[in-house]
């Protein structure tokens, strides 16, 4: 298999906003059902430990004219509310059987209200997570918010969900998440072999196939790109952070990438590797999985620091290990978390001499331009200060 | 998120002079003692904490002898007094993003001034932040700001949101484990004062006073005509109780003296006093959701008074408590009081919830319509508002409509435009009411 195989299916699986692989997948035992889920992180192994699909929503990309889903919106807000809205009133998202929105911000928050009042016949649920760290306190409260998700959803398969389905589910993630390390360790060791804007396919084709198919298309990917030949050149080393939630078009990262930087760690899809190393898969699977949230999980800008020493600490060590040298603030326009994160993370970033530089973005942005102008004046600004 | 205040207090020079009551005056008095107390903690030894309106924990904080200060507050007083436009653009070209809340940008501009509160006083740098995480993500994100200019002791108090429309045992035993094992151990840290769990007793005693007097103030606009407005003229109401007098006996004579005032427009059949003065005809009678703007606070009432429109309920005067359906703060359980007081603040609740009390608002308070003031900096309140509105209108038969403005960035008050949209709305009920009549 070619990376073009590879990256021409991931990219069709991208671009398919009927979600015709879940449909599939659905059709090929009856019965079956698929959950959505919406950035940054819900712990999947329920949902796969019940026999469904997890769907990752991540909004309607800038291929989609959003129509009604403005018109639950002031101009004011997000774009990811109104694309995801405008997915489920036009019928795209008939094929799942529940939604769950994660405790990210009030607007997601609020459209997990919405989603109640407009879609009565789905299961709906707004999946709290724990800002206190302790076992005792925030994990507690954590797995009993497992558990009741676990519930839910072993009375909508009809049957309860056993721990041993759960375990073997965290396994099944476990080597997802090993896969994907893989594929960022080879990719900040060889960005010029594995780019960005296809890596980035590959792991949106996560949030639709089932993870051990996913698991086999990363392998098969990183196993494709490093037969190729492919020019290494001089670009800067950048880490983006900001893209969370929201995703940049494809052409963003690709103007990104042209102007003569290599992404060589970011945010995107999170909940993928959100976890950090392996859940052990024995003993009581909701407290390994809290274990695993609460002290081995990535920082974001919607999880609280407990303390301000640790404010950026997970970006500078995103920079340090994979040899960055500058970072990229990407985030989507009136993103709350992130916008309001920045000015502490570079202060952080301009205290250990990490250049930097910010833009905005919407899931729909057409004109590149401006970004390319930027990125590239900011990749050549590294390269200067390298070379003095 | 937005918050509560107090009473408005521009006055330019062109206007006549504002009409008060004894009430108020005593309200100006509380909120300027406590700007004075903040002034003046460092010289008489007292610590300080600061915290926010939704989910206040202000008996407690009491019984550690904190100060206590509200940034949210202090932000919406720079905007009553014209000072946060120029806070917000200081903190904009200090970096942080034109898109994100002015209560943030005001208290981040008025620490880069040099920390002068609203009443020209300076504001202590606070001892600790108490971040109550209740209804609003924002939260989080402000205290971490101030954290990182001051390094002050920082304990979060992680609020679940109602999500499924209701407060689960789970949700309560968390915020109760985070008040015992957290919260109160840092506040005995800072302040060096041992809890007493009967001290906070003894002011939760307290706060059930001013909370009865409170519901039934807010209530008494179910009258024909409303002796008061519960949203422009609420924010004065709510402003005691909501900051840093719940559980003090201050609280409670105000609460008592505002009754009796009260009482006596219901026995004269007088509508609300505004700052205009008297209201006269009461012509429409409406329910708001939203925050108001308190950079044109009273160029936006006086709107509603040359209308003859009164405000007979309001969501925003539920966002440091919601007290009308019934909660109170329970001495006997004060923990797990405490806990059911940030679960159940009007931020916190579903859209479903609010939906229905809005709903029940319109008929309660047998009002014609309902009108969203949609605030910029506020995604807690803002975000949805639009089904909202489709849906009370669904609900009650009633005409809703649909007003932009910000918190305190004067640069979103488009006074003309609001206008319009205001004089469209009120033809727009005087329509209905003419076809329903026929």
């Amino acid at each position: 298999m070619t990376v073009q195989d590879v990256v021409g299916r991931c990219e069709a699986l991208f671009e398919d906003l009927h979600f015709n692989a879940v449909k599939e997948w659905k059709a090929a035992v009856p019965g079956r059902k698929a959950i959505g889920y919406m950035p940054i992180y819900v712990p999947r192994e329920i949902v796969h430990a019940a026999g469904m699909l997890p769907v990752g929503i991540f909004g309607g990309g800038d291929q989609m004219e959003v129509i009604q889903g403005d018109a639950y919106y002031q101009s004011y807000i997000c774009r990811i509310p109104r694309s995801t809205l405008e997915l489920g009133l036009t019928g795209r998202l008939d094929v799942l059987d529940g939604m769950l929105f994660p405790s990210i911000c009030d607007v997601i928050r609020n459209l997990s209200g919405m989603w109640q009042i407009l879609f009565k016949d789905k299961y709906v649920k707004y999946f709290d997570v724990p800002q206190n760290y302790d076992d005792s306190i925030g994990g507690e409260f954590y797995v009993r918010e497992m558990q009741v998700m676990r519930e839910d959803l072993g009375k909508l398969r009809g049957k309860p969900i056993t721990d041993d389905e759960l375990r073997a589910s965290i396994a099944v993630y476990n080597e997802n998440r090993r896969a994907l390390r893989d594929l960022y360790a080879y990719r900040a060791a060889k960005p010029w072999q594995a780019p960005t804007s296809e890596v980035y396919l590959v792991l949106r084709a996560g949030c639709v196939l089932p993870p051990e198919e996913h698991t086999k298309l990363v392998r098969d990917y990183i196993a494709a790109a490093d037969v190729e030949k492919r020019a290494l050149r001089d670009n800067a080393r950048v880490v983006l952070t900001g893209a969370f939630c929201e995703q940049p078009p494809l052409s963003l990262i690709k103007s990104i990438e042209m102007a003569g930087c290599y992404i060589v760690d970011d945010d995107f899809m999170l909940v993928m590797r959100w976890i950090l190393d392996d859940v052990p898969a024995v003993g009581n699977p909701l407290e390994e999985l809290s274990k695993a949230f609460l002290h081995r999980s990535a920082s974001t800008s919607s999880k609280y620091d407990e303390k301000k020493s640790d404010k950026g600490q997970y970006l500078l060590k995103q920079v340090k290990t994979n040899a960055g040298e500058g970072v990229i603030f990407a985030a989507p326009s009136f993103c709350d978390p992130a916008l309001l994160e920045r000015p502490m993370l570079q202060e952080v970033l301009a205290k250990y001499k990490v250049p930097y530089t910010a833009f905005k973005y919407a899931e729909n942005t057409g004109q590149m331009a401006p970004i390319r102008e930027q990125a590239g004046t900011f990749a050549d600004s590294i390269k200067l200060w390298s070379a003095a | 998120m937005s918050t509560p205040a107090m009473q408005p207090q521009v006055t330019p020079k062109t206007k006549p002079v504002v009409q008060k009551e004894d009430a108020m005056l005593l309200q100006k008095e509380l909120i300027n003692s406590n700007y004075h107390e903040l002034a003046n903690a460092r010289a008489l030894g007292k610590k300080v904490s600061a915290t926010f309106v939704p989910g206040n924990l202000n008996e407690l904080l009491m019984c550690f002898d904190f100060a206590r200060s509200l940034p949210e507050t202090n932000a919406l007083q720079s905007g009553m007094r014209k000072k946060s436009g120029k806070f917000i653009m200081d903190a904009e070209r200090d970096g942080h993003s034109e898109d994100v809340c002015t209560y943030v940008k005001t208290d981040l501009g008025m620490m880069l001034q040099g920390q002068v509160g609203p009443t020209g006083e300076p504001l202590p740098t606070p001892d600790v932040l108490l971040l109550s995480y209740t209804g609003c993500f924002t939260f989080m994100k402000w205290f971490e700001l101030v954290r990182q200019k001051y390094d002050c002791e920082t304990v979060m108090l992680h609020v679940p949101y109602q999500g499924d429309g209701h407060i689960s045992a789970s949700m309560r035993d968390y915020v109760v484990k985070q008040l015992k094992e957290k919260v109160i151990p840092t506040l005995e840290k800072v302040s060096g004062v041992k809890f007493d769990i009967d001290r906070l007793r003894q002011y939760m005693r307290e706060s059930v006073k001013a909370e009865e007097d409170l519901v039934w103030t807010l209530q008494s606009a179910k009258h024909k005509p409303s002796p008061i407005d519960g949203y422009f003229g609420a924010v004065y109401y709510i402003g005691p109780i909501f900051t840093a007098f719940r559980g003090t006996p201050e609280a409670t004579q105000f609460y008592r003296v505002l009754r009796g005032e009260i009482e006596q427009r219901i026995r004269e059949g007088k509508g609300p006093l505004t700052p205009e003065g008297e209201m006269g005809e009461e012509k429409y009678r409406l329910v708001v959701e939203g925050p108001p703007n308190w950079t044109s606070f009273r160029d936006f009432w006086k709107m509603f008074y040359d209308e003859g429109a009164v405000v007979v309920a309001s969501t925003y005067a539920k966002v440091g408590g919601v007290y009308d359906f019934g909660f109170r703060h329970d001495p006997d359980h004060p923990l797990e009081s405490l806990a059911e007081y940030c679960l159940g603040c009007y931020t916190n609740l579903n859209f479903p919830q609010r939906i229905d009390m809005i709903c029940k608002y319109m008929d309660e308070y047998q009002a014609d319509g309902l009108l969203i003031n949609s605030i910029k900096s506020c995604n807690s309140f803002s975000a949805g508002q639009l089904l909202i509105l489709r849906e009370v209108e669904k609900r009650t038969g009633k005409p809703a409509a649909f007003i932009e403005s910000d918190l305190v960035d004067p640069r979103y008050f488009s006074a003309a435009n609001i206008k319009n949209r205001l004089e469209s709305y009120f033809q727009m009920i005087k329509q209905k009411r003419a076809a329903a009549l026929h």
